[in-house]
């Protein structure tokens, strides 16, 4: 596909370029033209310093060979894709693989005519275009996002997954360079009641999509983004406005924003009452359950990946923690009887992911590895055992269990968590 | 839309503290004004427009009202595909539990699960029917409210739901509801 079309572009390219080349006299022979056709090819050249290059572009494209693709579940309007973590470099998500979660579609949005309104217990109701949100003053953060359904696929003792990859079971998490302005500089522009607690955030997608959010997590570090990883939000992020509610699940961060109203009191909305509550064991139910408790996962070696030979391989993985810095990782190679400290990538920032690495000498025995994050609050990455002893087995959402891989003597890698209950 | 001048205003009260969010330096050495003013003000009629969600308490229902019978006409018409001819079906959302379940919940219906009468409107409202959403009119969301707390055993079958009946409706599972007490720190929850 990426090879059809580029070979579609470089015609119009080619012509232009040999036709050039023939005025400068650089098309002597039949052979200096095949040359030049050859760069466009879909096979490359034997040796690249013996041909010339392609020009520059308007929008590049990536490598052929790096197919990194989200993983999409059925054609539905309410649905969800998930990012290839096992695929992707340091911590940023590339924008065009930031996990996807829509409850009535992607909306087709243009920012000319996008507005917010932000209205309620407020001194001043107002309307706001992109252009005036964009004159206020902004910052920039980096953040994770994740869904708090993320990793649910391994709770189930009955369903215990084997063949599944890191995109597969965590890649309802990605993280980005979001910019955008706080949503406190807006509320003090409206004048918002002392009094009020809480917002409703309202969507503009099919769904109208709307979470209530308690004001002291507004005034803390809650963001009007507009922007993401050096562009506009993507439109599957919620282009051109979304909230973003830094370490809290992501159904939270409203897409698609245009309605902010300034309340008392919750709205109890679909999507934090029928949805997105986790009912424990006991007969009670937990709501607004916000935060996203500290978690890592390795990503290499995972499934499907095959460990060629014995000897040194680079343990990697990502660890994140939505309240406040990751402080330490543990890994561990025999099933949790030891652990060792693993090495954290600088810069370790709050509400964002770290990359993790551990240099572990394989001996060819059948191995079970283990991360383990430790943020600052002390909270250490509980087992799956000791979720289902605190929480039960009747919710799936906030599963932060320590994740198992399982190397076989064969090098194959596969979940392994089963292996351990 | 009116532009609104509040900066002028604020600056006339002289060295006003900067926004508590508003923490970006200015090039000549200028205090930020208290508010920039940039936006406009919205309209009560604006505000009407948009502002159509429903409060637990009913604050936001609109007039109107419609009963079970005109309900289960609706429902036929336009929800039976997706939630099948009892409510129960699927195959999308099941919504729709008569008994009581032995260990709670065994699924997120309506009746087994749903802790206010009112999220039904707010949700039905905006989001419903799937394909053609926010087409229902008033009368045609309560009837159709009014027919799916019946199928779920919440109302007789000559309920007619309003702005004064809806928020009324005591939904069995609303106390088992609360709040999130994780905290992080060393205790698993």
């Amino acid at each position: 596909m990426a090879s059809n079309s580029r070979s579609s572009i470089s015609r119009r390219t080619w012509i232009a370029a040999t036709s050039g080349a023939v005025a400068a006299g650089l098309i002597k022979t039949k052979a200096d033209a095949v040359k030049l056709v050859a760069q466009e090819a879909p096979t490359p050249p034997d040796d690249p310093t013996k041909v010339p290059g392609r020009f520059t572009s308007e929008v590049g494209v990536r490598a052929p060979e790096e197919r990194p693709r989200r993983l999409t579940r059925s054609q539905t309007l309410s649905s969800s894709s998930r990012t290839p973590l096992q695929e992707l470099q340091g911590t940023i998500t590339p924008a065009d693989l930031h996990f996807e979660r829509h409850h009535a579609g992607i909306p087709d949005i243009r920012a000319g005519r996008h507005e917010l309104l932000v209205h309620g217990m407020v001194e001043r109701p107002m309307v706001f275009s992109m252009a005036d949100l964009k004159r206020y003053p902004s910052v920039a953060r980096t953040y994770f996002l994740e869904c708090s359904g993320n990793g649910g696929g391994a709770y189930n003792r009955e369903r215990m997954p084997v063949e599944i990859t890191p995109q597969a079971l965590d890649g309802l998490l990605s993280t980005s360079e979001w910019v955008g302005v706080p949503v406190s500089t807006i509320l003090n522009e409206v004048g918002a009641d002392p009094a009020a607690t809480w917002i409703l955030a309202e969507g503009a997608d099919a769904a109208v999509m709307s979470r209530s959010v308690p004001m002291e997590k507004i005034m803390d570090d809650s963001l009007l983004a507009y922007g993401q990883n050096g562009e506009a939000i993507r439109p599957e992020q919620g282009y051109p406005l979304r909230l973003l509610l830094p370490g809290w699940e992501g159904n939270a961060s409203v897409k698609w924003l245009r309605r902010i109203e300034v309340t008392d009191r919750p709205t109890m909305t679909r999507d934090e009452t029928s949805r997105y509550t986790d009912p424990l064991k006991g007969g009670l139910s937990r709501q607004f359950s916000f935060f996203m408790d500290a978690k890592s996962t390795i990503t290499f070696p995972a499934y499907p990946y095959t460990l060629p030979d014995t000897g040194w391989w680079e343990i990697q993985g990502l660890a994140w923690t939505g309240r406040g810095r990751i402080t330490r990782v543990d890994i561990s190679t025999d099933g949790g009887r030891s652990w060792t400290e693993a090495e954290l990538q600088e810069p370790i920032l709050p509400k964002s992911t770290v990359r993790f690495r551990h240099l572990w000498n394989w001996d060819g025995s059948e191995s079970l590895l283990i991360s383990r994050a430790v943020d600052e609050t002390g909270y250490v990455q509980p087992t799956v055992q000791q979720l289902w002893e605190a929480r039960g087995e009747r919710t799936a959402y906030h599963n932060n269990q320590q994740r198992v891989w399982k190397v076989g003597a064969d090098g194959a890698v596969t979940f392994g968590l089963g292996d351990l209950v | 839309m009116r532009r609104v001048a509040l900066a002028t205003m604020v600056l006339a009260v002289g060295c006003a503290p900067a926004g508590s969010s508003s923490a970006a330096g200015s090039s000549d050495g200028a205090e930020p004004p208290e508010l920039f003013g940039f936006g406009s003000a919205a309209s009560a009629e604006r505000v009407a427009m948009w502002d159509i969600d429903v409060k637990p308490d009913g604050e936001g229902l609109p007039p109107g009202s419609g009963t079970v019978a005109e309900g289960e006409q609706i429902y036929l018409m336009q929800c039976i595909a997706c939630h099948g001819p009892t409510g129960t079906e699927g195959p999308n959302d099941v919504l729709v539990t008569r008994e009581p379940w032995e260990e709670w919940p065994a699924g997120r219906t309506v009746g087994g699960y749903w802790p206010y009468a009112t999220t039904l409107y707010d949700y039905i409202v905006k989001a419903m029917p799937q394909l053609t959403p926010g087409t229902m009119t008033a009368d045609e969301t309560y009837a159709v409210i009014a027919y799916i707390l019946y199928l779920n055993d919440l109302v007789p079958e000559d309920a007619v739901m309003n702005a004064e009946t809806l928020p009324a409706i005591e939904m069995p599972y609303r106390d088992r509801f609360v709040p999130d007490d994780r905290t992080g720190g060393s205790v698993i929850r």
